[in-house]
């Protein structure tokens, strides 16, 4: 079982309440701070998973494709179970770690690699209030979150 | 995964504007990566501190930062420019070369904290490859 301190848990709880889900997908014109979007252009082979949302064909198409913002927002609220969850996330997720191996067939590197862009989305927003010590709980937050999510695979 | 001409171009552009504040970012990432990922610090038992904002901590993140600097102008051929950095990271150093990729991370949200609206999603793809190829240059070496 994961321990986690006292601070760690009031860091992780204070990134999600001061999280807006649509802020973070919606398509920032001015900076591209969308998380989808930075993912399925850092990372061009997770579109592999996207073929069904219509055209990803460049940055411009990915961006203004509302169905890519509306699974961008589903994965954050996915993290919410995590967040409720905190002292048994492996079980918490064993359903969603099912789904993503048996049906979505998802390599599970990408959920790593998601999860680096969303720390990086999230420290553009924050910028200077991104302490090392909230970088810190929260990237043991989501190794935990990834690892649980890996779980189920066989 | 080798740098096309656009990738080039959006380093060069990131890194101009960037270079000013080399060694603050530097010295950020670098003390991020010795916090949030911990068995980084075995290759700083020598510090009496690791950590951020420590002059052992401002110091080094300077000199790694300068030495990316240097990197960006030599882009074109990263293994001829890098090899006597590889001879050292090989030969004395040793540093497990899993550790670039991380640092490659720290100094991605470091860059992102600092500079938000340059570093977009195409920036950050030009520089996750140029990263990823100054860590294969460093780890030329090894082996």
């Amino acid at each position: 079982m994961v321990e986690w301190t006292d601070q760690e848990r009031t860091l992780i709880a204070n990134i999600f309440a001061n999280l807006d889900y649509e802020d973070i997908v919606k398509p920032d014109v001015s900076c591209h701070h969308s998380l989808c979007l930075r993912c399925l252009i850092v990372y061009p082979w997770t579109q592999r998973y996207f073929g069904g949302f219509g055209n990803l064909y460049n940055a411009d198409a990915i961006m203004n494709n509302p169905m890519i913002s509306a699974h961008g927002v589903k994965i954050l609220h996915g993290l919410d179970r995590a967040v409720k969850n905190m002292d048994d996330i492996k079980n918490a997720y064993a359903t969603l770690s099912e789904l993503h191996s048996e049906k979505l067939h998802v390599d599970p590197d990408n959920f790593r690699l998601l999860s680096d862009c969303l720390s990086i989305v999230i420290a553009s927003k924050m910028g200077y209030d991104f302490t090392p010590d909230l970088q810190a709980a929260w990237q043991k937050f989501l190794t935990v979150v990834v690892f649980a999510l890996g779980r189920q695979y066989h | 995964m080798s740098l096309n001409a656009k990738d080039k171009g959006l380093i060069t552009g990131i890194w101009s504007k960037i270079s000013s504040k080399a060694p603050e970012l530097g010295a950020e990432a670098l003390g991020r990566m010795l916090t949030v990922y911990p068995q980084t610090k075995t290759y700083f038992s020598h510090w009496a501190d690791t950590s951020p904002g420590s002059a052992p901590v401002k110091k080094h993140g300077a000199v790694i930062m300068a030495a990316i600097g240097d990197a960006v102008t030599k882009m074109d051929d990263l293994v001829g420019g890098l090899s006597s950095l590889s001879e050292l990271h090989a030969f004395k150093l040793r540093v497990d070369p899993a550790n670039f990729k991380i640092l490659a991370h720290n100094i991605h949200v470091t860059i992102a904290m600092y500079f938000p609206a340059d570093f977009t999603a195409e920036v950050h793809l030009a520089l996750d490859k140029f990263l990823q190829n100054l860590a294969l240059a460093l780890a030329e070496r090894y082996r």
